[in-house]
């Protein structure tokens, strides 16, 4: 582990996350994956927007964006299509990624370009101290939901899927190995790859929904948890509250790069 | 200098009109700047082109003393002939126009889209038509470069036909 | 070949970027820019470079600024309400210091106002539009010929200084069609972006060098440095400090205004004797170059200072018109914008007047005469 600290963590440590975060089991995951694959780290580029897991970038020794809040697949869009060699991840969280940044992840799905998307899911927002996201479940306290949210989660699983995102998988910190796995398939895949990473926010999410501590998130993030296969034999009455994890979706489509090489070569020979 | 307002409605071609006789103008050697009226007109309303030509350079791109209005459509005539003056060039299509104010003294009556129609079978090729008039009555272009620059911009195979048009425009306005 | 073309502005300005180098586009089509992202998506693949129609505005200035990063030369291109909604990211864009090019074609605002009318009411949002305390490089063409030059010279300065260049265009001169001459793009020496020196190991990102200006490396080339919209200091990682703060913000504006006098670029018409000066830009200098013909044939002594550069503003070279004439009048299609930076350069040694039109219809010659003459 200390190798993998000194290669591919920046001497910036520590890093700004409360005691009891998930977001650093969800970084190191990341890390984990592209050293399993051996990413050119000279060729790999992480780009991020704002809030606590997109603070992951600057702790990391690649080339690296902590770019706007909600922008960061733009930006991320923008340089794996002026140069299709590089690997481009990206990090953001649930109001990053679904919230100010939601026109983006459905249309940076659609457009099935190249990019691995780790998005931190702690339901709330943890930088600004603990107020409601898209991925806050109905009836959560937070602190501009006094008396409850209203509003119904995304499952941005689904979502992603529905948006033509061609690999959508889920992990959770609890089950770091299994991310890890799930975040390796997602970079070796050639199109729009998302993986949602459930973390715990014991800070701002547990304590307002009277959660417990770090560990007793994480063990309810075990409890909760089914694999895909294992969901496979279960009725619905049986999977009622609980959420699957593993690859829940992969598919097959045109990758936006290459595609538009297509369109470099017609153009060049003089073709409309 | 010539400044000339080319008037209609939406399809009728004539955005592209204007910029084909500002590109002769471009050919004989002269300066040359067209503008249009930009937006929903474009799409069915009146609409209209603007062009002027001159021996020297030309600072304010907008028609402020038209010369020439070439009226497509009685619209057209209302709503853009209204800064001519008396002694200038109305040039209207009398196939849709059929009344023009009664201080303007140089009215050419021509049937341009009736005759067009007529002879070439596609009142698409009206604004060509047209421009051989407006050539013929200001010379402001050279018949050589107008359809150079003709030439240059319509589609592969119709260039026969849009000779026509051109001719058929030049004899109209002779009558 | 050098070629004689009758162009739009705003092709003219798509057309000087391709000269220029430009390899990346993205935006979001709005009517009075979309031509510059037609011929891109066009002219793009052709040269070899990409063109990217994005969901919006934002991702649009967003996809340009990741491109930056790899090394390209990029533009987007906007319009009224486009140019609202891109400027978070030309604040950021400052302060990562990444070289970016947006041509905004000016209509008639607020809101949705007017989209297919002539304006120029963007121009202290150009100035002041993102938050923050920044500096701003825009250039305001006034002909077609001028599209193409500015829109080269307007890499030039980005790549030079490390940062958002405007490139403010209004509705005349967008769409209206003239002559330009357009020279064989092998001939355009293309604006070089200053890489790094010395090897990864001993790069700091943010480091400048004498002229303010950090060396910048592409990414992709092994020198692993992180871009941030936070302060941070010269290795490019956040630093809150007081000092860290100050430091960076008084850098970002010294590396321009150490430079105005080279930035500035403006154009004199008949100034020579004139008592009247008129000082505009864009599609309003057009008029002003023809009342002051029929002024000069009246024997009235009137001129013009045209401001080329608006952004940084020429104060200096104000300072010392006002110095010369008796009185200085500024035309705009606007409620009264750039006229403010007039008075203040002056200083009140001559009487200013605005002259601002905002009905959506260009200023004639005739009514720009008719003023002078009230004078």
């Amino acid at each position: 582990m200390e190798k993998l600290i000194e290669k591919y963590y920046r001497p910036r440590l520590p890093h700004i996350w409360c005691p009891g975060c998930g977001n650093g089991i969800v970084t190191s995951s990341i890390i984990k994956a592209i050293d399993k694959l051996g990413l050119d780290q000279d060729k790999t580029v992480i780009v991020s927007g704002i809030g606590c897991s997109s603070r992951a970038s600057g702790y990391l020794n690649f080339d690296t964006v902590h770019s706007l809040h909600g922008r960061a697949l733009p930006v991320a869009t923008g340089i794996k299509l002026a140069d299709p060699e590089l690997n481009v991840i990206v990090i953001t969280g649930d109001g990053d990624g679904t919230a100010i940044g939601g026109n983006h992840f459905i249309h940076t799905a659609r457009r099935n370009i190249n990019l691995t998307v780790i998005l931190f899911n702690n339901n709330i927002y943890g930088m600004t101290g603990g107020q409601y996201s898209p991925l806050t479940p109905t009836d959560s306290k937070a602190t501009t939901a006094p008396y409850g949210t209203l509003e119904r989660a995304f499952d941005i699983a689904e979502l992603a899927k529905a948006a033509g995102a061609t690999y959508v998988a889920r992990g959770t910190a609890f089950h770091a190995n299994m991310l890890v796995d799930v975040i390796a398939k997602g970079i070796s895949h050639d199109g729009f790859s998302l993986i949602e990473a459930v973390t715990q926010c014991p800070i701002y999410f547990g304590r307002q929904n009277k959660k417990g501590d770090a560990s007793t998130m994480l063990k309810t993030q075990r409890d909760h948890a089914v694999t895909v296969e294992a969901a496979k034999k279960l009725s619905p009455e049986q999977l009622e509250g609980k959420f699957k994890i593993g690859v829940l979706h992969q598919s097959e489509a045109p990758e936006y790069t290459k595609q538009y090489q297509g369109i470099i070569d017609r153009a060049q020979k003089g073709a409309k | 200098m010539i400044e000339m307002r080319l008037s209609g409605s939406g399809g009728q071609g004539l955005i592209l009109a204007g910029i084909i006789l500002a590109e002769a103008a471009l050919l004989d050697g002269k300066m040359a700047i067209q503008s249009q009226s930009y937006g929903p007109e474009a799409r069915g309303g009146a609409s209209k082109s603007e062009v002027i030509i001159s021996e020297k350079a030309i600072h304010y791109p907008k028609v402020t003393n038209p010369n020439l209005v070439l009226a497509m459509t009685q619209e057209a005539v209302d709503k853009y002939s209204k800064d001519l003056p008396a002694d200038g060039i109305l040039m209207i299509d009398t196939t849709f126009v059929k009344s023009v104010p009664e201080h303007l003294k140089n009215v050419y009556h021509l049937p341009i889209t009736e005759k067009v129609t007529a002879e070439l079978g596609k009142a698409l090729f009206a604004n060509i038509v047209a421009l051989g008039a407006i050539v013929a009555t200001t010379k402001a272009v050279s018949v050589e470069s107008i359809t150079t620059a003709i030439l240059h911009r319509v589609p592969k195979g119709t260039e026969d036909i849009n000779k026509r048009a051109l001719e058929l425009g030049i004899a109209l306005a002779a009558k | 070949m050098a070629k004689v073309l009758l162009l739009q502005g705003n092709q003219a300005c798509a057309e000087g970027a391709i000269a220029a180098g430009v390899t990346f586009f993205a935006g979001y089509p709005i009517t009075p820019s979309t031509e510059i992202a037609e011929i891109m998506a066009k002219r793009l693949p052709e040269v070899g470079g990409k063109f990217i129609q994005m969901e919006d505005e934002i991702a649009g200035i967003g996809a340009i600024v990741g491109a930056s990063l790899t090394g390209k030369k990029v533009l987007t291109a906007t319009s009224g309400p486009g140019f609202s909604l891109k400027q978070e990211f030309i604040g950021y864009a400052t302060i990562a210091e990444v070289p970016i090019v947006i041509a905004n074609v000016q209509r008639v605002g607020p809101s949705t106002g007017q989209p297919t009318a002539p304006a120029q009411g963007d121009m202290m949002q150009a100035r002041w539009g993102t938050h923050g305390d920044h500096p701003v490089i825009a250039l305001t063409p006034a002909s077609v010929p001028e599209c193409f030059t500015l829109t080269i010279k307007a890499y030039e300065l980005s790549e030079k200084y490390r940062m958002p260049v405007l490139l403010m265009l209004d509705e005349i001169i967008g769409h209206m069609r003239e002559k330009i001459e357009i020279p064989d793009y092998d001939t355009i020496e293309k604006p070089v972006r200053k890489g790094p020196r010395v090897g990864p190991s001993e790069f700091k990102a943010y480091e400048p060098d004498s002229d303010g200006v950090p060396p910048m490396a592409d990414f992709g080339t092994g020198y692993r440095y992180h871009v941030t919209g936070l302060v941070h200091d010269e290795t490019g990682f956040p630093n809150g400090s007081a000092a860290a703060t100050e430091k960076l913000l008084k850098r970002l504006h010294d590396k321009v205004e150490r430079d105005i006098d080279k930035i500035t670029m403006y154009e004199e018409y008949k100034l020579d004797d004139a008592e009247i000066a008129i000082v505009t830009y864009g599609g309003t200098a057009r008029s002003a170059y023809a009342a002051i013909d029929m002024a000069r044939e009246e024997g009235i002594k009137v001129g013009m200072f045209r401001l080329i550069s608006v952004w940084p503003f020429p104060e200096k070279e104000i300072a010392q018109l006002a110095e010369k004439v008796k009185v200085i009048v500024v035309p705009e299609l606007n409620y009264g914008q750039m006229v403010g930076e007039v008075k203040k350069a002056a200083e009140g040694k001559v009487p200013v007047k605005p002259m601002s039109k905002y009905d959506s219809e260009p200023i004639s010659p005739k009514e720009l005469l008719a003023f002078v003459k009230n004078l």
